[in-house]
């Protein structure tokens, strides 16, 4: 039928057409190329492009960075590690913005050095925590419901103030107290404000400030200032107090700059001063300005406002004289001790140490007076007047203890940074001495050093034991305990008893989010020291307390963090899944989203660490369990990014599966996986190409011949093939599977399958949507196509001929189906495929074939050059060949005479590459279709140039001196 | 056509003593030449005494107010009349700091009853239709420091119930003991006053301790003289509840303007006490006086 066809189409011109006969091992030893060799020393644009440092070395900055130059030399030097030399660059960056001038010479002398060394000593590292990282904790951590109030006293103390003198002139009053007010007797008060209100309110006053500031309304500005720290004497809703902290010091902060800079650039006059200026480089005008400041802030009538405005234009004071600062940290912190509510005073002590430790670090005996003085008025805690105040706020004793916990962990911090450890025994002392109080030694672990605190964990523990709890709860003593643990080690014979100390307290701790909060912690020290044994244990309880009731509903986050750490410390999955509990813990995670998290984590975790395929039941089972989770929470509105990347780890497990030799086990496990991850085409991909690779493994083992027992495998491999593929949604997967499992099946000897195959794809193709889309984008689909057609051809070289069926029954299928396809209007596609079946045609024809498949006879065997054979094949190609003339010409009629001649190019370029042109018909056309392709001038000359070069070479060859004759023929249109 | 008058200082803070010279410039700004009938400056030191109408009355305090005491005034001629050219013009003078007769210059102080400011005036009288510009400027007087060396004269006090006066009810006061010192009651005016408070024991929980620095201005006159006692500042020093034992520091800073060497003249007195004031939770009021002798070394 299909002959009856091609032959029906009336033919245009009936050309005899010969396949040039090919001999492919000497063409290839022709076109070999000549084996250079390759002279290390020479350019090679795929070099690692080696920059060398061209900076002069002592001028640091002026060298120029784009000079670079590929040079030869054998060690490339990596130009950040040899301009830096070893020095981390961020801390070098931060002590170099410290001094004046920059230098990153490496040649700075040693005076530079020493210089730069105490600087160090001076500046606050990268290893202090700052404040900022504090801020945020804090205020998400102490909120309220309650409604809060802002007053703003204005003028408010007026009466008393003023009482003795009535008749005060009216101009001094004002001065003295136009301080205290903001406006003119107008008093504010803000009643019932919710939180959110009052963080809005303080934020307004901030920027009243520095719009005030920015107006030159200084006093504006102060007393904003004055007032707001007014605020922070005021306990009532006292759980808020932390935040309220925060909120105010930010203001404060934001003064104390702008203070600062005003200053500053009151003496940049001429140019501007150094960051490190001396008292001399001070102008007049600027110090009285800030003698100015510092005598009004003096006046201030409270203490507290007083306290807290002095410290926040504390760093000022370098522009009155170089002790300043050092005398004024002292006075401060003694004038904290007026203070007679603990809270209000600790937190004061807090902000002074910030701003310590910001403008002077080096200062230390401050802090450390601060801490001393804070312990000396520990006791005011449990005085009455506190006991008074919660009692009518309502405030448990342990929630009320917890707000001091920033402060005291503030201050601690910033006492314990880089402080030699005998003081910090002596601080650890002091606590003892003070009864071994619960809140104190808690902020102690929290702000020491990790190792100093690891050092004496089994003191600790006793003392932790030892301590009256008076309402501070033991098991965030251990939660603090277990932080520090976590980052340093104790020495190892303790660490035994230390855990069964620790798990001791915390196992009896009856709240479930108080448990999990500090078992989460201690899962680390668990981790890092111990086997699976304890872990197991550890689990095994964690499961026992969160289970009742349903308490791991609220705990998902801590159980993910266990999850995490434990995942952190086993690597070997084959030890994480002999842990008994581990199973039943992962089964806690029962919220859908949360459960595929936790998957995800572990899948990961499974892909980066596990280097060798496994075949454990354990692994597997598990495993398989784990990925079923991912699978099955894809559904309808899962998005594809999230099915992409849960196929990409279900896929890295799969190919971690091997069970070595028994490849039967390994096909059933495909089986089960296809059946388990049906939702996921990207699995099913991975899959086929599993069992693929497993039919080739098989063959390899068998050394290319099959046993009847493995080509009956490699069957089952195939037909598992051949009824996955079929399920994929994606057109062009399915027709490349097709293809490759076709090219499998051949390889194996497989000759049905492979046919079933082969004709499955033709068959398909059809379907093939004119558009596909492609990362979101509609595209058309002919080029993917073409792609795909090409290689098809190439592989239909090798397949035999089915008996049954008639000559080149696959070639001429194809050929069908593209003639039927529904290609685009004014596509030449289907002519192109006509032009590459053409190549196909004439090397089926040669009598041995340029490839062929081991042990599967291809059509040069079974036909044997048989002239039969041969004819129908040069029949095919008169019919194609006839079909692209007629479309050549229908092109010579529209506006395609471009198109026509880049056809009308390839189609001479493969007659001349495949065609015997010594036929004289062939040869006539060859060069009517060079005329034609330069007939309208829109070929590229230079393609022409060399292809005429090309067939004078070709011409040298004896069996090819026709092409000489043709070369005169073919003549190169000159371009108008 | 806008002209702007300035009076600018050598000095950033002002600060002059006797025999001394005030120098600085007068700066005439103006986009045109400016016509004018001469320019002058004056210098003038004065003390404003006011009597108190506590001790006097209201109606003689008004009236009767005594004349001020001239210390020193001069008056010298920057410019003939004549025409200050476009742009900015800086006239530079200079005036010797010399008393009048045999009297002295005293430091600049701001009171209420006693006022003695030095004060430097540019005028520039203009011809018809354009107003005459003037400008004045304030500027201190520090008096010579003080020859001999000043005692600090440290002052130890406890304040107990049975140390009070003016107690309507003893029995109903309750128990406390507050120590403490006060490290010089001679104090240096550019020294802050130092000392210490220890509240070793209180029945009644303390809400606030304060220091209340007073000023005490005496004005003689025909009638005889008025003392009266004022508040200059209020220094909260403790707020709250203290901690018992703990000593909490004194520290106030002397104010400029409103505070000078404690000075006697035959006419009037200035002097300086503090004022310890508790402030107990119910409200009791508790107050040490000091008297202190100000002076500058």
């Amino acid at each position: 039928m299909l002959e009856t066809r091609f032959h029906s189409i009336a033919l245009y011109s009936v050309f005899f057409r010969h396949a040039r006969v090919r001999k492919y091992g000497a063409e290839l030893q022709r076109c070999r190329l000549d084996a250079v060799p390759v002279d290390l020393g020479d350019y090679h644009p795929l070099k690692p492009i080696t920059v060398t440092d061209s900076r002069s070395r002592r001028g640091g900055r002026k060298g120029s960075t784009s000079s670079s130059s590929s040079s030869s030399s054998s060690v490339a030097p990596d130009p950040l590690s040899s301009m830096l030399e070893g020095t981390d660059p961020l801390s070098l960056f931060a002590a170099a913005s410290a001094s004046e001038t920059p230098t990153l010479s490496h040649s700075s002398s040693s005076v530079e050095l020493g210089r730069k060394r105490r600087e160090n000593e001076e500046e606050v590292g990268a290893d202090f925590e700052p404040w900022s990282a504090k801020r945020g904790e804090i205020l998400a951590r102490f909120t309220t419901t309650e409604k809060l109030s802002i007053n703003l006293f204005m003028g408010s103390d007026k009466n008393k103030a003023s009482s003795p003198s009535s008749a005060v002139s009216e101009k001094v009053r004002t001065r003295l107290e136009e301080l205290d007010d903001l406006e003119e007797g107008s008093q504010r008060e803000l009643l019932n404000l919710s939180q959110q209100d009052y963080v809005n309110r303080i934020e307004e006053l901030n920027q009243s400030l520095k719009e005030a500031w920015s107006s030159d309304q200084k006093v504006k500005a102060l007393k904003i200032v004055i007032q707001c720290s007014k605020l922070l004497s005021d306990t009532s809703v006292i759980q808020f107090y932390p935040s309220k902290f925060v909120l105010i010091t930010d203001i404060l902060d934001t003064f104390g700059r702008l203070v600062y800079e005003r200053i500053w650039s009151m003496c940049s006059d001429p140019r501007p001063i150094p960051d490190s200026f001396s008292v001399e480089d001070v102008n007049d005008t600027a110090k009285e300005t800030c003698l100015n400041w510092f005598f009004k802030i003096a006046s201030i009538r409270e203490l507290i406002p007083r306290l807290y405005v002095e410290a926040a234009i504390l760093k000022c004071n370098r522009f009155l004289n170089k002790t300043g600062i050092q005398e004024t940290l002292p006075r401060l912190t003694a004038m904290i001790r007026g203070i007679g509510d603990p809270l209000v005073a600790v937190y004061a002590r807090a902000y002074l140490c910030r701003v310590g430790m910001e403008v002077a670090p080096h200062l230390k005996d401050s802090l450390n007076k601060n801490f001393f003085d804070l312990l000396a008025s520990f006791r005011q805690i449990h005085g009455d007047t506190v006991q008074n105040q919660l009692v009518i706020q309502r405030v448990e004793i342990p929630v009320y203890l917890t707000l001091y916990s920033p402060a005291i962990h503030w201050i601690l911090q910033c006492v314990a940074y880089r402080a030699p450890d005998v003081l910090l025994t002596e601080m650890m002392e002091r606590c003892k001495k003070l009864g071994n109080n619960a809140l104190l030694l808690n902020s102690v672990m929290w702000a020491f050093r990790p190792e100093f605190v690891a050092a004496r964990a089994t003191d600790f523990i006793g003392m932790i034991k030892d301590c009256d709890e008076a309402g501070f709860p033991k098991h965030l003593l251990f939660g603090s305990l277990g932080r520090s643990l976590a980052c340093a080690d104790p020495p190892e014979s303790e660490r035994l008893p230390i855990l069964n100390e620790a798990w001791k307290v915390i196992t009896k701790v009856r709240s479930p989010q108080d448990y999990i909060n500090c078992a989460e912690i201690w899962v680390e020290f668990t981790c890092r020291h111990f086997t699976k044994r304890e872990v197991n244990t550890v689990l095994a309880d964690i499961i026992k307390h969160m289970t009742p009731d349903r308490a791991f509903e609220d705990a998902y986050p801590q159980l993910q963090s266990v999850m995490k750490k434990i995942l952190t410390y086993f690597h070997n999955f084959s030890v994480l899944f002999s842990m008994e509990k581990f199973l039943p813990f992962l089964d806690m995670f029962q919220k859908d989203s949360v459960r595929v998290e936790v998957c995800k984590s572990i899948m990961e975790v499974f892909i980066k660490h596990q280097q060798e395929p496994t075949r454990d039941p354990v692994i597997l089972n598990a495993l398989l369990h784990v990925c079923k989770t991912m699978h099955d929470s894809v559904n309808a509105l899962t998005v594809e990014d999230e099915k992409r990347s849960l196929a990409l780890l279900i896929n890295g497990f799969i190919r971690m599966v091997s069970f070595g030799r028994d490849f039967e086990q390994q096909l059933s496990f495909c089986v089960e996986a296809r059946a388990t991850f049906c939702n996921l085409e990207p699995v099913i991909i991975q899959l086929i190409h599993t069992v693929n690779q497993l039919a080739m493994e098989t063959r390899r083992v068998m050394g290319g011949s099959h046993s009847r027992k493995t080509a009956a495998f490699v069957r089952a491999c195939a037909a598992y093939s051949f009824i996955t593929i079929p399920s994929l949604t994606s057109i062009f997967s399915r027709l490349h599977l097709y293809l490759l499992s076709g090219q499998v099946a051949l390889a194996n000897q497989c000759l049905s399958q492979a046919d079933a195959f082969l004709k499955a794809a033709v068959s398909v193709l059809p379907e093939v949507p004119r558009t596909i889309s492609v990362e979101g984008k509609q595209r058309s689909s002919e080029a993917f196509l073409l792609d795909f057609i090409n290689s098809f051809l190439s592989t239909l070289l090798v397949v035999p001929d089915h008996p049954e069926q008639g000559v080149l029954y696959l070639v001429r299928g194809l050929l069908n189906m593209v003639q039927d396809y529904t290609w685009e209007d004014n596509s030449d596609a289907k002519v192109r495929v006509y032009i590459s079946a053409l190549p196909l045609l004439a090397a089926m024809s040669q009598e041995s074939y340029l490839y062929t498949i081991p042990k599967v006879d291809s059509n040069e065997t079974l036909y044997g050059g048989d002239p039969k054979f041969v004819a129908e094949i040069s029949r095919l190609c008169e019919t194609l060949i006839g079909q692209v003339l007629d479309h050549l010409k229908t092109l010579g009629r529209e506006e395609g005479v471009r198109r026509q001649g880049s056809l009308a190019f390839s189609l001479f370029s493969t007659l001349l590459a495949h065609g015997d042109l010594r036929n004289n018909k062939l040869n006539q056309l060859a060069v009517n279709l060079w005329n034609l392709s330069h007939k309208n001038g829109h070929c590229d000359t230079r393609t022409s140039v060399r292809t005429l070069e090309h067939i004078k070479q070709q011409a040298q060859q004896p069996e090819l001196s026709h092409l000489s004759d043709m070369l005169l023929r073919l003549s190169l249109q000159s371009r108008a | 056509m806008s002209v702007a008058l300035d009076l600018r200082l050598k000095r950033a803070n002002k600060v002059y003593h006797e025999g001394e010279v005030l120098a600085g410039v007068v700066v005439i700004t103006s986009k045109e030449a400016v016509q004018h009938q001469g320019i002058s400056l004056t210098m003038e030191g004065l003390v404003n005494l006011q009597l108190s109408s506590k001790s006097v009355g209201v109606f003689e305090a008004f009236y009767n107010s005594v004349k001020p005491i001239q210390l020193i005034s001069s008056n010298i001629e920057v410019a003939k009349p004549g025409k200050v050219p476009g742009g900015k013009t800086e006239i530079p003078f200079e005036f010797p700091l010399q008393a009048k007769g045999n009297k002295m210059l005293y430091e600049t102080y701001h009171g209420v009853f006693v006022n003695i400011q030095y004060t430097l005036r540019c005028d520039m009288r203009r011809p018809l239709l354009a107003k005459d510009l003037s400008k004045t400027c304030e500027f201190m007087l520090h008096c010579q420091p003080q020859k001999s060396k000043v005692q600090p004269t440290p002052v130890d006090f406890t304040i107990t119930p049975e140390t009070l006066q003016n107690v309507k009810e003893r029995t109903s006061l309750p128990k406390f003991v507050i120590r403490g010192h006060l490290d010089a009651t001679n104090c240096v005016i550019t020294q802050p006053l130092t000392g210490e408070l220890v509240v070793e024991s209180s029945e009644v929980a303390i809400k606030s301790i304060e220091l209340q620095l007073v000023r005490v201005e005496t004005c003689g006159c025909a009638e005889g003289y008025a003392r009266d006692a004022t508040e200059i500042q209020n220094i909260q020093i403790a707020e709250g509840d203290v901690c018992h034992g703990l000593p909490i520091p004194i520290y106030m800073v002397f104010p400029r303007l409103f505070t000078c060497p404690t000075l006697e003249t035959t006419n009037f007195k200035v002097e300086f006490e503090v004022n310890v004031v508790i402030v107990l939770h119910d409200d009791h009021l508790i107050t040490e006086n000091f008297p202190l002798k100000l002076c500058r070394v």
